[in-house]
């Protein structure tokens, strides 16, 4: 049994693989380059190195503490690194904030110029004239408010322009869900009250263009897109083992099934990369198993990259091609599951230091 | 897990509502159906009223204006909604951009500023400004939640009617604005007799109702929508988990400016609407009782529920503005001692917090809830148990932050 778990060929056979092997030698997905956090006085993750091939499974592992979740948050961008950064298809998505400094002149220069010029004009104009005044008062402000919200809501010329003045923020959680990364949670957090159904097509909200008047008008498009949406998404609860529960409320789904239906939602977003953090915690070994065959079909079939933070060594050994190692917030160890189960650092760090 | 213990079908959440032919009508045609559903109230109202109990407490007309009056509230109860049931963002200063919807008409049809423009065209622009205004107060409160974000909020709610009382060159200070031009109907021309049956009076109220009715009909109709669109479900994803909602792809800092957005453009529909019926405009007409009575209308009508909001904030108006004043007429008809000298209207806060207390004693999803939202309130009090200690009146906010 612990044989057969362990051989890394198994889980993966279907016939997809091999192609992958090669793209692997390729393109590297998701690079995180020398990440580290510190929390005060506590660094939590020291230089840390990870590198996700496109087209494998890659494992995070570690004894508790290690700072394998707060690794993993980094990489998802709901925390910014102390130092180091993450890039994902070759584009920088996670930093340090650089030349953040500029980013206030750019929506406050536009609100000052407009009253520095609106004010003098006006004195011009019209000094008595009440409408005038109330006239400039209002494109003075609008141009404030207008500049701020830019600033607040970031389009993409908004962040464009910082990026052409050499400002870096990095990619906040939706950004991340666009670019192509998917993640579920540790603690399930499933929209309890909405449907299954409903779960997933919020999962697919990035990859869906209809807008406020598009449905305020329910235009043809929108219906589309609904029907196009409730479609894709049946497929996805078909493609995790959901498929007919469309109506179930979320929290009345079993606690396996919750998992599952965490991982339909994230596919619904098309990611490339798809983040799975302790996906068969609180399992049994059956919801195991099927877990452990269901990340391994994901990658067969929708071609996908994973990465995943796991306790459950079977699963780990069983589905990954390779594997690093953290331990007190450093990288200790990286290699195929044979090298790292065999590395005496890791064993160290699992078991303890040999009695000297 | 209680979860499991559930059955399945106890989750089940049917879209239509009711079964049958007649649901199965009105799930797939929503918009015809609101619009059948409410002209058939427009039309029974004023035909209830002419009947004996209803006739005696006063004439048709009068009766016809209180149901217009009632329809601001209705308005703004919808709008609020949006932001409370929808999103589950608190918002006690809701009456601030009613006053906006409403000095905006104000300023551009009155004697004040000499500008008239005509309603039609003002109503959207009051629904406009407003719109903007709730961006620009949301903007500031996106990382807020809960208490946080009902505190600001509420100080929005203040300061609003206390520049519009204390800017006096630009506002005409408490005196408030008056003047203001009654809307006309497009093609006629109504100066000489007001009288007519299709001009806007004050002896008139019949034009009002119907361009309620129609307004209530509009913005149930897009609501309902939005509710059922990518928009409405990021909504309720935020309210129920933000970071997941964040991690899923959804903008949360341009959803919840679209919640404030939408709802205050509603409150600015009302507004215009307001100003142009009661032809006056004045800062204490936007004072915190406002936000309070609207907030109190969504809650026992049932957060959530479109219909049931809609009906809570009817049968609360109708009930403190109408209901109360009949009472005092009716005990004083009858000479009961101590009941005659008691002015009901003056205890009406004292009957809101008994009517809210009970409600969430006995009915904390509110007089007609969501399915949805009853599920919520039910599962967690009955199943879980220590999960959500008590049922929290204004559950979403809270939400959030518990996993």
């Amino acid at each position: 049994m612990t044989g057969q778990a362990g051989d890394p060929t198994t889980p993966a056979a279907p016939a997809g693989t091999p192609a992958v092997a090669d793209v692997r030698d390729q393109e590297v997905l998701l690079h995180a380059k020398a990440i580290t956090k510190r929390f005060g006085g506590l660094v939590a993750v020291n230089s840390a190195e990870l590198v996700v091939p496109k087209g494998s499974i890659v494992s995070l592992i570690g004894p508790n503490g290690a700072g394998k979740t707060t690794f993993f948050n980094v990489v998802a961008g709901i925390l910014d690194p102390t130092d180091g950064e993450i890039t994902f298809r070759g584009r920088r998505m996670v930093a340090r904030p650089e030349r953040a400094w500029i980013e206030p002149f750019v929506w406050f220069i536009p609100a000052v110029i407009a009253i520095l010029v609106l004010l003098p004009l006006q004195g011009v104009l019209a000094p008595d004239n009440i409408e005038a005044q109330l006239l400039v008062a209002t494109v003075a402000l609008g141009v404030l408010i207008v500049s701020l919200l830019m600033g607040i809501v970031r389009p993409p010329w908004y962040d464009a322009l910082l990026h052409h003045l050499g400002v870096f923020k990095s990619a906040r959680p939706n950004d991340m869900a666009k670019a192509g990364i998917g993640r579920t949670f540790q603690n399930i957090r499933l929209f309890q009250n909405m449907t299954v159904l409903e779960n997933v097509m919020v999962g697919m909200h990035v990859r869906l263009h209809s807008n406020l008047l598009d449905a305020a008008l329910s235009t043809p498009r929108q219906a589309r897109e609904e029907a196009r949406a409730r479609a894709r998404a049946r497929e996805l609860l078909e493609l995790v083992g959901l498929g007919g529960r469309d109506d179930v409320t979320a929290r009345n789904l079993p606690y396996g099934d919750q998992r599952r239906l965490e991982i339909a939602r994230a596919l619904g977003a098309e990611p490339v990369l798809l983040l799975l953090d302790e996906p068969t915690a609180g399992m049994n070994p059956n919801e195991t198993e099927t877990t452990r065959q269901l990340i391994a079909k994901l990658r067969a079939e929708l071609g996908l990259t994973i990465l995943l933070i796991e306790h459950d060594m079977r699963v780990v050994m069983g589905v990954s091609d390779r594997i690093t190692v953290l331990d007190h917030g450093e990288c200790i160890a990286e290699g195929t599951p044979e090298e790292v189960r065999a590395d005496p650092r890791v064993i160290e760090a699992y078991l303890g230091a040999p009695a000297a | 897990m209680s979860a499991q213990a559930a059955p399945l079908n106890g989750g089940r959440i049917s879209r239509g509502g009711v079964r049958g032919p007649i649901g199965a009508f009105t799930s797939r045609h929503r918009s015809i159906t609101i619009i059948l559903g409410m002209a058939l109230v427009t039309a029974l109202l004023p035909l209830i009223v002419t009947l004996p109990p209803l006739s005696g407490f006063s004439a048709q007309t009068v009766w016809i204006d209180s149901f217009s009056k009632a329809g601001i509230f209705v308005l703004l109860a919808l709008g609020l909604n949006v932001v409370v049931g929808m999103a589950g963002l608190l918002d006690l200063g809701y009456a601030a951009f009613f006053a906006i919807g409403a000095y905006t008409y104000a300023y551009g049809a009155s004697t004040f500023t000499d500008l008239h423009v005509p309603f039609w065209i003002l109503l959207p622009i009051g629904a406009v400004v407003a719109a903007v205004f709730g961006i620009l107060l949301g903007a500031p409160t996106l990382r807020l939640r809960g208490d946080y974000l009902a505190i600001v909020t509420l100080g929005f709610g203040e300061i609003v009617p206390i520049v519009f009382k204390n800017a006096s060159t630009w506002t005409n200070g408490t005196n408030g604005i008056a003047g203001i031009d009654r809307p006309l109907v497009p093609g006629m021309d109504c100066m000489p007799a007001a009288g007519q049956a299709l001009c806007f009076g004050g002896t008139a109220p019949v034009p009002y109702y119907v361009v309620m009715a129609v307004l209530i009909t509009l913005v149930l109709i897009v609501l309902y929508r939005l509710q059922d669109s990518r928009l409405g479900r990021s909504w309720q994803a935020i309210r129920e988990d933000e970071l997941a909602a964040a991690s899923n792809g959804v903008n949360t800092v341009t959803t919840k400016l679209l919640a404030f957005a939408l709802g205050a453009s509603t409150a600015g529909l009302a507004g215009v609407f307001g100003a142009s019926k009661l032809v006056f405009v004045s800062p204490d007409q936007f004072l915190f009782q406002v936000s309070f009575t609207v907030l109190a209308m969504v809650v026992l009508g049932g957060l959530g529920n479109m219909w049931g909001v809609a009906l809570g904030a009817f049968i609360i108006y109708m009930i403190q503005n109408v209901f109360l004043k009949q009472l005092n007429n009716f005990f004083d008809g009858f000479h009961v001692p101590i009941l005659s000298d008691i002015d009901f209207l003056q205890y009406q806060f004292l009957l809101y917090g008994v009517a809210l207390v009970g409600m969430m004693l006995l009915r904390p999803e509110g007089l007609f809830p969501s399915r949805r939202r009853a599920a919520e309130l039910h599962t967690s009090a009955d199943l879980a148990g220590s999960d959500t200690e008590g049922p929290d009146p204004l559950g979403p906010e809270g939400r959030g932050d518990e996993a």
